[in-house]
């Protein structure tokens, strides 16, 4: 059986509970009882044959088409992942044919330093993402210590683009391969003479990286693998290269996320870093993550670091937490 | 890896991989999937507010213009109960055919399966149970959507 042509769907389709096709009809009788035209209800009434012989496809919205947190969060150099790591995601809430942007800010702080950054993503046709992000990486009490005045602060811009290039994360739960995409983020450190002094052989430097993300959705498991190509010295607020080397070598960042519910995601991530100076040694990073989006336009994350020796100062250790918003 | 795998991770690790591998037969051993839906009498509740969702939603209801609303609650009813493993049979047409010329892109399919999400959050259906239905529909994308 078919439902008769749009004006007279609420009668003919009276057993459906509630369907939202009801209140189009009746919220168009309401004005029109009111305007009071037998006319304007004969051309209503021909509007809504025409429109049952070609079917009406809505105008494509702009924006906002991706499922809730699918676009990741902020990761700490601007890039849609997780917190350290980028993942294959692009970021914003477009999907295929439209577009989505947010704007973050992060502040991680450890028992000597502290890390702010803030930045803005845009992300084209769930293809290509592009943004920009400012790090600031104040020494606090430390940077007396180092010979750099308390309170000294490295200052880092980072350009990113990533490149979807095969595969769905989300849709595609019943094909083995992952969605992967290709990114790079140049970095220039803007204390270039300071880093310069303490071994860097750079203040500026490329990192390129490959990630694979794929969401095991019966599992409410999202899983991903990043291979970086990089030189960066702390991820590039003490400079690029070293004593050690100057070369640019891959190292491996993992991310595990458990979905808990629509809104919320918990999970574990790890990244290598470089150790190309011989003074200050670096290790593995690792953090522990909460995610939440009550909505399409805010995400909070809290999260859990490690980040192992930085500019001398052993195992430094704290908080992250980043706020995003956009659509 | 040097630093992290002795203790610290091990720590944070330990307990959340745990939680993650007692998940999964737990809900296995207490009922089928078929059964955590509520049977035949959950899927038409959850059919039923779908339909509704659907209707009252501006992104999907023009695609739902000129479809049958009771033959749609019956196919719908028996595609999600045969998705489920319940004791139903499918026979309408192809996926493919039925959407052959509606122009679904991504974000009309992604704002049904919110639509779906939506009722099956209100009526009751876990989280994971949830995404375990949708990981079986979720394939049919490739035949839903043609723009």
């Amino acid at each position: 059986m078919r439902c008769a042509p749009v004006p007279s769907l609420a009668s003919s389709c009276a057993r459906v509970p509630s369907t939202g096709g009801r209140r189009l009809p009746h919220r168009r009788s309401a004005v029109l009882a009111r305007a009071g035209s037998r006319l304007a209800t004969g051309l209503l009434a021909l509007h809504a044959l025409a429109a049952q012989a070609q079917l009406v496809v809505p105008p494509a919205d702009r924006s906002g088409g991706k499922l809730l947190l699918t676009g990741g969060v902020s990761q700490v150099e601007g890039a849609a992942g997780g917190g350290l790591t980028p993942w294959a995601v692009i970021g914003g809430y477009g999907t295929r044919g439209q577009w989505g942007a947010n704007v973050h800010a992060t502040r991680v702080q450890t028992q000597a330093f502290a890390l702010d950054t803030h930045g803005v993503a845009v992300g084209i046709d769930d293809r290509v993402e592009l943004s920009l992000a400012h790090q600031s990486f104040d020494t606090r009490a430390a940077g007396a210590a180092l010979g750099l005045g308390a309170g000294f602060r490295f200052e880092q811009d980072i350009v990113g683009a990533k490149l979807r290039v095969l595969g769905d994360a989300v849709l595609d739960p019943d094909l083995w391969w992952p969605q992967v995409a290709v990114g790079l983020q140049a970095k220039r450190n803007l204390q270039g003479s300071v880093v310069r002094s303490v071994g860097a052989r750079s203040n500026s430097g490329t990192d390129v990286y490959v990630s694979a993300t794929k969401l095991l959705l019966a599992q409410g498991l999202l899983l991903n693998g990043t291979v970086r190509w990089t030189r960066a010295n702390q991820f590039g607020l003490l400079g690029f290269g070293g004593d050690r080397s100057n070369a640019y070598r891959p190292q491996a960042e993992a991310s595990a996320a458990y979905l808990l519910a629509r809104s919320l995601a918990a999970g574990l991530e790890v990244r290598q870093k470089p150790d190309n100076l011989g003074f200050a040694r670096e290790q593995t990073a690792w953090d522990a993550f909460v995610a939440w989006a009550p909505t399409r336009h805010l995400s909070l994350t809290v999260a859990y670091v490690a980040l192992g020796d930085i500019a001398t100062v052993r195992r430094q250790r704290g908080w992250y937490l980043s706020a995003q918003a956009g659509f | 890896m040097r630093r992290c795998l002795p203790h610290p991770c091990a720590r944070l690790a330990a307990p959340l991989l745990a939680a993650l591998l007692l998940a999964a037969p737990a809900a296995h051993a207490e009922a089928t999937l078929y059964e955590t839906f509520g049977g035949e009498a959950g899927i038409a509740r959850i059919t039923d507010d779908f339909i509704a969702n659907v209707y009252a939603d501006p992104r999907t209801s023009p695609y739902f213009a000129k479809a049958s609303v009771r033959r749609l609650r019956q196919q719908l009813a028996d595609h999600l109960c045969a998705k489920l493993d319940g004791p139903c049979r499918y026979t309408g047409s192809s996926m493919k055919n039925v959407h052959s010329n509606l122009q679904i892109d991504r974000a009309a399919f992604n704002a049904v399966v919110e639509d779906l999400q939506e009722a099956m959050q209100k009526n009751g259906v876990p989280f994971r149970a949830q995404n375990a239905l949708l990981a079986r529909l979720a394939p049919l994308h490739r035949d839903i959507e043609t723009r």
